[in-house]
């Protein structure tokens, strides 16, 4: 059970680097705070002032602590959980006490206090975050494997695939080599879909996924179908969650070309901005939407996945009117180390 | 009879399932005389092609543009000769088990030749499909309605009526153009419309967004009643005392 150890270690300590940590560890420091200072003080005036003084000491500490383990946090990910845990308490409790002598020289009521016992209440605090990611970490993984099981079973309609396989044997007499083509692709894409996919891959790796599925949707659907690409330059070997493109194609077919009697196009652009790939998908659309409960588990399965991999800071946003569909996404742009 | 051929009609929006249906047919033409009629691409195409032709079997695919299969069903059933309807579909989970239910002959694609075949024998010996159960079947509301006149279907577009009007037993379907008389009762067609016409009175529905205006018609004594002018057509329809409240309702997003 090799990988499934890996993924406890990978899961043990947050990534510090990531927006959504960061934002957590300061609001639950933050709720600490007031409440540490609720628990000494009796009136509203009281708890305002004794909130402040603690922040002066708090909140230098945590930005701190999050520079420091911004910076050691791949290191430390790679040691034994037992001593990457004792390792960020050590150096909580060693920059508590650092600051606590920078205060000392400051004249304020907190410097006054025994210093042991904000030293301690760092260790508890420490421990407490920790914590709460490690559970954090437990809720969501077995979403992963749940979003694996649904790319078996509703990522792809089987209404496509029927249509698909008719559409080869149509194919067989008349033209036995398409056909192979066809059912080549056919085979590629079901081979991705029943892969472990809780990987990120590269984009031209998904973008050929994307030009299988659709080259077999344009067997059935000939004219009616028309795709146009865009894509900025240096993007192939960017990371992105595999089956992330395909099911929103997909959806764009299924809800923007098929109902219409006229050929409608489907726009994908994928750009380079700064260190953002955004995604951008655009379909013709007819205001009612048959089927929307499909449509909208696809896109749900998408955003929590992003949400798996990039926590706060990937975003999946819809947009319906003027006769388009436009779904955009937005993702940091990471590529593989070498 | 039996000397006589089969005449098939093929619809799918889907070329290559239609030529597959071709190349099946083909095969069974060797055991099964018929005679392919002809090929439409939607519920449209295969009513114009039925009139124009007689018609035995169709073949009729449920998911289309424009008018899918499950309509042009219904519109089928409104001919003097129905051709016999056989669905076809790749994956419809909700339609099947209605069809298994109301013993409605269908296929599931990839179709086998032994099973088209089959269904083909079958269709001489069954009975025509009911009206009721199809509507009941159909997830969404039909865009069109269908009208027999003189041994043809004339088939109305919903997004052109203005106004549907109960008269003895007939429904009067009002178009700016024309008027044209139905079979059909008028509470199942504001069941079906809901969300399109609005009933002003105990034999009227009205398209709301063609509506214009409300104006007060002042009678004998104290007995006023409110009058609709609907975008379109001359016709001035009073508003049942029942039914006021449509116009304070419906008033108030007028400009």
């Amino acid at each position: 059970m090799a990988s499934i150890e890996q993924n406890t270690r990978l899961n043990f300590l947050p990534d510090f680097r990531n927006l959504g940590v960061l934002l957590r560890v300061l609001i639950i420091v933050s709720l600490m705070t007031l409440v540490a200072a609720a628990l000494k003080t009796y009136t509203l005036g009281d708890w305002l002032e004794s909130t402040s003084l603690l922040a002066a000491l708090v909140s230098p500490l945590t930005i701190l602590s999050l520079l420091v383990l911004a910076a050691v946090g791949p290191w430390l990910r790679r040691l034994d959980a037992r001593w990457a845990v004792a390792l960020v308490v050590a150096i909580e409790v060693a920059l508590c006490a650092a600051l606590l002598r920078v205060v000392a020289h400051v004249p304020l009521e907190v410097a006054e206090q025994a210093p042991a016992r904000y030293l301690l209440f760092t260790a508890l605090a420490t421990l407490a975050v920790l914590g709460y990611f490690q559970l954090r970490s437990r809720a969501l993984s077995p979403a992963v494997s749940e979003a694996r099981l649904q790319a078996l079973q509703a990522r792809i309609r089987p209404h496509f695939l029927f249509n698909s396989i008719n559409a080869v044997l149509s194919l067989m007499r008349a033209e036995p080599r398409r056909a192979e083509e066809a059912l080549e692709d056919l085979a590629e894409l079901f081979r991705v879909l029943m892969a472990d996919n809780r990987r990120l891959i590269p984009l031209a790796r998904e973008l050929e996924i994307c030009r299988q599925y659709l080259a077999l949707e344009a067997l059935r659907l000939g004219p009616r179908l028309d795709v146009k690409w865009s894509i900025d330059p240096g993007l192939d070997d960017a990371l992105v969650p595999p089956l992330m493109l395909q099911p929103l194609l997909e959806n764009a077919v299924y809800h923007g070309i098929e109902p219409a009697a006229q050929p409608g196009t489907v726009t994908i652009e994928l750009r380079h901005r700064q260190d953002k790939l955004r995604i951008g998908l655009r379909n013709p659309y007819r205001g009612e939407v048959r089927n929307q409960s499909g449509n909208r588990m696809a896109l749900e399965n998408i955003r929590e996945r992003l949400q798996l991999h990039f926590d706060a800071e990937a975003e999946l946003s819809t947009h319906a009117g003027d006769g388009v569909f436009e779904v955009t996404i937005s993702l940091p742009l990471m590529k593989e180390e070498r | 009879m039996t000397a006589q051929k089969l005449r098939v009609a093929i619809t799918d929006d889907e070329a290559p399932a239609r030529s597959r249906l071709k190349d099946l047919l083909e095969d069974i033409a060797g055991t099964l005389p018929l005679e392919l009629v002809g090929e439409a691409a939607n519920g449209r195409e295969l009513l114009d092609l039925v009139q124009a032709e007689p018609v035995d079997v169709v073949l009729l695919d449920i998911r289309m543009p424009e008018m899918d299969g499950l309509e042009a069903a219904q519109h089928l059933q409104k001919l003097e000769d129905a051709p016999h309807v056989i669905f076809t579909t790749a994956y419809d989970d909700y339609a099947l088990k209605a069809f298994d239910l109301h013993a409605i002959d269908y296929l599931v694609k990839p179709i086998r030749l032994r099973r088209l075949h089959e269904a083909l024998l079958r269709s001489r010996s069954l009975t025509r499909l009911s009206l009721d159960v199809l509507q009941s079947i159909a997830p969404e509301p039909r865009t069109h309605l269908s009208v027999q006149e003189r041994d043809r279907v004339i088939l109305v577009p919903i997004a052109e009526i203005r106004f549907l009007r109960a008269e003895l037993k007939y429904v009067t379907i009002r178009t700016p153009e024309r008027e044209y008389l139905m079979e059909e009762s008028l509470s199942r067609l504001e069941q079906e419309f809901a969300s399109r016409f609005v009933r002003i009175h105990r034999n009227c529905l009205v398209a709301r967004e063609f509506i214009e205006s409300f104006e007060r018609e002042s009678g004998e004594g104290a007995d006023t009643r409110w009058l609709v002018s609907v975008r379109g057509v001359t016709e001035k329809l009073p508003v049942s005392r029942r039914q006021q409240h449509v116009v304070k309702a419906l008033g108030r997003n007028l400009p």
